[in-house]
C-alpha cells in the first residue's frame, strides 16, 4: 500500500484561518436589515398552569412586532431531541404550552426592535399562574401521589405518564441470578451523579427570516441541521421544502446542540413578525433553559470468582430527564449497553427507569450516559480488585473485552429499540492500559505511595472505558463531490463540524482518496439546501459514517478521473493512479497528466462535469477504547483533591489527524475532570438554579489543569474509512472513576458521589475510624425504592472497606 | 434617546461613531462589524470578548464604549499585518490550539499582549494569561505550547533584525 499523503498527518484546520483572524463565521456574525431581537419569558415556577395571560400591554409597546403565547401557535407534540426519525424520545413538548413544567419553561415569546425593548415587553406580559405542587427529587417522582408532570392527553410515547416515567428499559443476557450463585464474591454499591452543563462558549443562538421566495431560513448553532429542518417543519406546519437550515461555524456543542432548541420559536416569531428575528440565550439562560447531562442514581452489583473472573454484572439505574424526555431512553440505554460489555461477563442485566421531575431538561452530552455508568462500574471494579488482593490493572487485563468478542447486550439495546450485535474487529485496549500505566508510573506508585505521612496523601487510580462509533443501522450520511476546472474539488457534506474539526478530517479523507493536496478540496457542510443529508454531529459518528460517505463518493469520482485519464493518456485505467495532483501510469511507459489539465479537458472538450455522490451507513458501531490513569493528592485537612497527572491512552482506530485527535482527548478529559470535581448545576427547593454563571458554576481554567499525557494507540478498523473509528466521546468517561480510585489509594476512602467536593471528601475522611475502617462511606445507601427486593443469595456481602489507611 | 459621538482608533483606523451613553464596547464593536469580538457571558468571566485597549487586554463586555474615547483598540481582525498572520496566530494553527474558535480571538490577543511585554514567558506566566479565558473544547495544553512556540519564533525574528532591536531599545 502506498504511504498515505494526507490521512494521518497533522494538517492545519481547513477553517482555521478564519477562526484565528476573527472572520465572520459564526451564527450571530451577520447583520440583517430589520433584525428583531427575540426573548423568551421563562416560567418562574417549577410547576404551574397559566390561568390567564394578557399580552396587550406588551403588544402595545412601541417597537414590539410579535408576542406569542400558547394561544397563538399550533399545538404539535414533539421531542426536541435531534434524532433520526422516528425519534425514540417521547413526544411530550410543545412550541408553547399553558402548563409550565420547570423554572425556565417557555411562557411566551416576543420579538422587538432592540433587546431592551424585548426585555421591557416581557415584563409587561401579565400572567396569572395556578401554582401546582412540584416534584424535584427523582426518588419521589414515581411515588404514589406525586404530581403528574405530563397529564396532557396528547403527548405520546411516554412509558407511564401517571407515574412520571418517561422511559423504562430492562434487558438481560444469560442469567445474572445464576452468575451470582456461582460467584465467590459479590459486591453491590450505589452511586450518584449530578446535573452537568455543556457550557459551550457560544450560547445557543438562532436567526430566522423569510427569503425572497417566502421560505423560512434558519441560521442556527446546531449539531443537527437536517433533524432541525424536519422538526421545525412539523411544528410550524410547513412543508420540509419551505424550510432551509444553515449551520455556520459553531462555538462548541458537546451534545447540547443535538437539540432543536430555539429554531422553532425563532421561526414562529419570524413568521409572525414577517421580519428577521434572532434569539440568543444569555449565559444565565444557557445554564437552565438549554440542556444538561442526566443525573442518575446507579446501583451496581457484580459477582466474581476468586481469580477475579467476572461472572455476572447487574446495573439498576434511576435517572431523571427533567421536565421533558429529550434523549431520555437513549442516553440511559447507553449507560447499560456501552458500559457493561466492557467485561466479558456471560450474564448481564440492565434495568432503568427514567423519570420526569420539575427540573431543567436533560439531553445529549458527550459520553451520552457512559460517564455515569463507567463511574459506577469502574469504581466498583476497583473495590472488588482490592477485596481480592488484585492489582486493578491485573483485574482489567483478565476481564476486559477482546478482539473478536461479540457484545450481545448491544444487540438487545439499540437506539430506543432492538439493536445489532457488536463485534470487536479492532482493539487496542491492552496496549492503552500498559502505556497509560507506564506514563503514570503505575507499578512503582501503587507500591510506594500508600506509605506516606502528613496531611497530604497521594494516590494513583485507573479506569477503562469504551464508546461507539455511530449508531449501528441508524446513523447515515452522504457526500457529494464535483471537480472544478483547476483540478480542485468541491466537497459537499451534511456533516456538522461543531468545532471538533470534522470539516478538516473529511477534507483529508477526500484529498487522500483523490490523490490531491488538501488545498484542492473546498468543503461546504451542514446546509440543508446545498449539502446532501447527514444525521448530524453526534454519537461519535462523523469520522466513521460521514467519512465513510466521503471516501465512497471520492472513490467514485476518482474512477471517473481515471477513466477520462485513460482515454487522454491512452493507457488502461487499471495501471493508472492519482497522487500529488496528477494522474500517472504505474507501469509501462511513464505518462502523466495534471488534474488541472484533465479538468479543463473534461469541461471544455468533453462537456463533462466530473461529479458523484454516495451514501453510507454501518450495521455495527465499532468501539473506541480508552484507559485513564490519574495521580492525585488529597489534603486530608481541607478535603481538597488536587489532580497532578492524567494519562489517557485511546484507541481511535486510525487517527486521521493526530493533532486534532489529541485535542479531542484533552478537551474530553478536561470536561471529565470538571465532572469529577467541580461541576454541578444546583437547584434550590423551588427548582430555581442556584449557580447559573461561570463565576458559580466552575469549569476549569488554564491554571486548574493537571499535567495531561495523551497517547494514541492506533488500530486498523475494517469498518472505518482508512481504519478510523472515533475519539471525541470516549476519553470523558474514565476521569471521574480513575480519580475516585486514586483517592481510595491515597486515603482509603471510597467516593460514590459526584462531583467530589472538598466538603464531601472531608466528611468521608471523618468517617474513617482510628482502625482505618471506613464506617459508612461518603454516601449512606438506602435501597432504591423502585426495585423489587432482590432475593438473590449473596455468599458474602461487603459493607465496609477493610483496606488499611496509613 | 440620548446619543453621543465616540472618537477612537480601531486596528489602526480612526473612527467616529454615534453611540448611546450606556452602550457596551462589546455591542458597539460587533455592531460595527468586528465580529471577532465574541459574546460569551457578558459578565467578564469568559474572556471571549477581550480586546486590547492601548495594548492591554480588557473585557469589552465590562466597558462602556464611551470609556474608549480617544483610545487605541486592537481586535483580532487587526492582528495580521498585510495579510501575514501574527506568530501567535500561526502557532495556534500549527499546534492545534484552535478547536471551535469561539474563544480564540480573545486568547490570541492576550497572548500577543503578554509577548509584547515579556519575550520569554514561563509556563506559569502563560497559564496566568490564559486564565482570563475559558475554553470548553481543549485542555489548554495546546495553547500553552502555541504561545511558547510563538515566543521563540518572535525571538528568532528579532535576532535576525538587530537594527530593529536597537531602535526598540
Amino acid at each position: 500500500m502506498r504511504e498515505r499523503a494526507i490521512v494521518g498527518k497533522n494538517v492545519r484546520k481547513v477553517d482555521g484561518y478564519k477562526l484565528v483572524t476573527g472572520g465572520a463565521a459564526f451564527t450571530d456574525d451577520v447583520q440583517l436589515p430589520g433584525l428583531l431581537y427575540g426573548k423568551i419569558l421563562a416560567s418562574p415556577h417549577a410547576h404551574a398552569r397559566i390561568r390567564r395571560i394578557d399580552t396587550s400591554k406588551a403588544k402595545a409597546l412601541p417597537g414590539v412586532h410579535a408576542v406569542l403565547t400558547y394561544q397563538d401557535v399550533p399545538r404539535v407534540p414533539h421531542t426536541t431531541a435531534g434524532q433520526a426519525w422516528p425519534e425514540p424520545s417521547p413526544y411530550d413538548t410543545y412550541l408553547l404550552d399553558s402548563k409550565m413544567r420547570f423554572v425556565g419553561d417557555r411562557v411566551a415569546a416576543v420579538a422587538a426592535e432592540s433587546r431592551a425593548i424585548a426585555e421591557r415587553a416581557l415584563r409587561l406580559i401579565e400572567v396569572d399562574y395556578e401554582i401546582l405542587p412540584a416534584v424535584l427529587d427523582m426518588e419521589q417522582a414515581m411515588a404514589p401521589g406525586a404530581p403528574v408532570i405530563h397529564d396532557e392527553p396528547d403527548s405520546t410515547r411516554i412509558f407511564d405518564r401517571e407515574r412520571n416515567i418517561a422511559g423504562y428499559i430492562l434487558r438481560e443476557i444469560g442469567s445474572v441470578e445464576e452468575g451470582f450463585r456461582e460467584a465467590d464474591f459479590i459486591l453491590e454499591r450505589e452511586y450518584r451523579t449530578q446535573r452537568q452543563q455543556h457550557a459551550m462558549l457560544e450560547p445557543h443562538v438562532s436567526i430566522a427570516w423569510l427569503d425572497p421566495d417566502g421560505r423560512l431560513v434558519i441560521r442556527s448553532s446546531t449539531q443537527v441541521p437536517y433533524h432541525c429542518r424536519r422538526q421545525v417543519a412539523m411544528i410550524l406546519q410547513l412543508p420540509v421544502s419551505r424550510v432551509h437550515v444553515i449551520k455556520p461555524r459553531i462555538g462548541g456543542g458537546f451534545g447540547g446542540k443535538q437539540e432543536m432548541l430555539l429554531e422553532d420559536i425563532t421561526g414562529a416569531l419570524a413568521l409572525a413578525a414577517r421580519r428577521p428575528v434572532k434569539i440568543e440565550y444569555t449565559r444565565e439562560e444557557e445554564f437552565y433553559m438549554a440542556r444538561s447531562r442526566h443525573p442518575q442514581i446507579l446501583r451496581m452489583k457484580m459477582g466474581v470468582k476468586r481469580d477475579g473472573t467476572v461472572l455476572a454484572s447487574q446495573l439498576t439505574v434511576l435517572a431523571t430527564t427533567g421536565a421533558y424526555g429529550s434523549h431520555s431512553t437513549t442516553v440511559q440505554g447507553n449507560t447499560g449497553s456501552k458500559v457493561l460489555p466492557l467485561y466479558r461477563a456471560p450474564n448481564m442485566r440492565f434495568e432503568c427507569h427514567v423519570v420526569y421531575t420539575n427540573a431543567p431538561v436533560a439531553g445529549a452530552f458527550r459520553g451520552y450516559g457512559c460517564p455515569q455508568g463507567f463511574f459506577a462500574q469502574e469504581t466498583l471494579v476497583d473495590e472488588i480488585a482490592a477485596e481480592l488482593g488484585l492489582d486493578p490493572l491485573e483485574f482489567h487485563r483478565r476481564n476486559v473485552i477482546r478482539l473478536g468478542d461479540i457484545d450481545k447486550l448491544s444487540a438487545q439495546l439499540g437506539e430506543g429499540r432492538e439493536g445489532l450485535p457488536r463485534v470487536v474487529r479492532s482493539c487496542g485496549l491492552p496496549e492503552c492500559m500498559e502505556r497509560a500505566a507506564a506514563a503514570i508510573g503505575w507499578e512503582k506508585k501503587r507500591k510506594s505511595l500508600p506509605r506516606q505521612h502528613g496531611p497530604l496523601r497521594r494516590g494513583v487510580g485507573m479506569a477503562c472505558t469504551m464508546q461507539g462509533s455511530g449508531i449501528a443501522g441508524i446513523d447515515w450520511a452522504s457526500a457529494f463531490l464535483k471537480m472544478n476546472e483547476d483540478g480542485s474539488f468541491y466537497l459537499q457534506v451534511g456533516a456538522s463540524d461543531v468545532g471538533g474539526g470534522a470539516d478538516t478530517v473529511l477534507s483529508q479523507i477526500a484529498a487522500e482518496t483523490l490523490g490531491v493536496s488538501l488545498d484542492k478540496v473546498i468543503i461546504t457542510s451542514g446546509d440543508t439546501d446545498s449539502t446532501p443529508f447527514d444525521v448530524g454531529a453526534y454519537a461519535s459518528s462523523t469520522t466513521i459514517i460521514s467519512g465513510g460517505a466521503v471516501k465512497k463518493a471520492a472513490a467514485k469520482v476518482r474512477a471517473q478521473v481515471l477513466e477520462l485519464a485513460s482515454r487522454m493518456l491512452d493507457a488502461p485505467a487499471a495501471i493508472l493512479d492519482c497522487a500529488h495532483n496528477e494522474v500517472f501510469t504505474t507501469e509501462g511507459e511513464p505518462k502523466r497528466i495534471g488534474m488541472g489539465d484533465l479538468a479543463l479537458h473534461a469541461m471544455y472538450k468533453e462537456k463533462l462535469q466530473i461529479m458523484d455522490g454516495a451514501s453510507h451507513f454501518n450495521t455495527d458501531s465499532p468501539p473506541p477504547f480508552c484507559a485513564t490513569f490519574a495521580e492525585i493528592e488529597v489534603d486530608t485537612e481541607t478535603g481538597q483533591v488536587r489532580v497532578l497527572h492524567l494519562a489517557t491512552a485511546v484507541d481511535p482506530g486510525t487517527a486521521i489527524n493526530p493533532m486534532q485527535a489529541e485535542g479531542q482527548v484533552e478537551g474530553a478529559v478536561t470536561q471529565g475532570l470538571g465532572y469529577a470535581l467541580t461541576e454541578e448545576l444546583t437547584l434550590d427547593a423551588a427548582g430555581r438554579p442556584v449557580n447559573p454563571s461561570f463565576l458559580d458554576y466552575k469549569i476549569l481554567g488554564a491554571k486548574d489543569m493537571p499535567k495531561l499525557t495523551t497517547i494514541l494507540v492506533e488500530t486498523d478498523e475494517p469498518l472505518g474509512p482508512y481504519g478510523a473509528k472515533s475519539i471525541s466521546e470516549v476519553p470523558i468517561n474514565g476521569v471521574a472513576p480513575a480519580i475516585a480510585n486514586a483517592i481510595f489509594h491515597a486515603v482509603g476512602v471510597r467516593i460514590r458521589k459526584l462531583p467530589i467536593r472538598p466538603e464531601d471528601m472531608l466528611r468521608a475522611l471523618r468517617n474513617v475510624g482510628q482502625d482505618g475502617i471506613l464506617r459508612a462511606g461518603c454516601l449512606p445507601a438506602p435501597p432504591l425504592q423502585f426495585t423489587a427486593p432482590g432475593g438473590l443469595p449473596t455468599r458474602r456481602r461487603l459493607t465496609t472497606c477493610p483496606t488499611e489507611v496509613p | 434617546m440620548n446619543h453621543m459621538e465616540l472618537r477612537l482608533n480601531v486596528n489602526g483606523q480612526p473612527h467616529t461613531w454615534t453611540i448611546a451613553p450606556g452602550d457596551l464596547l462589546l455591542d458597539v464593536l460587533r455592531r460595527q462589524g468586528y465580529f471577532g469580538v465574541k459574546r460569551g457571558c457578558e459578565k467578564g468571566e469568559c474572556g471571549a470578548c477581550i480586546v486590547l485597549l492601548d495594548g492591554k487586554p480588557v473585557n469589552s463586555c465590562l466597558m462602556f464604549a464611551a470609556q474608549a474615547e480617544g483610545r487605541e483598540i486592537l481586535t483580532v481582525e487587526g492582528m495580521a499585518e498585510d495579510g501575514k498572520l501574527d506568530p501567535v496566530q500561526e502557532a495556534f494553527l500549527d499546534h492545534g490550539a484552535v478547536q471551535c474558535g469561539f474563544c480564540t480571538g480573545g486568547m490570541v490577543l492576550s497572548a500577543k499582549a503578554l509577548l509584547d511585554r515579556h519575550s520569554n514567558p514561563s509556563e506559569d506566566e502563560i497559564r496566568e494569561m490564559l486564565s482570563g479565558h475559558l475554553c470548553r473544547c481543549t485542555g489548554y495544553k495546546k495553547q500553552v505550547e502555541a504561545v511558547r512556540a510563538a515566543a521563540s519564533k518572535r525571538k528568532k525574528r528579532t535576532r535576525r533584525a538587530p537594527a530593529m532591536l536597537e531602535v526598540v531599545s
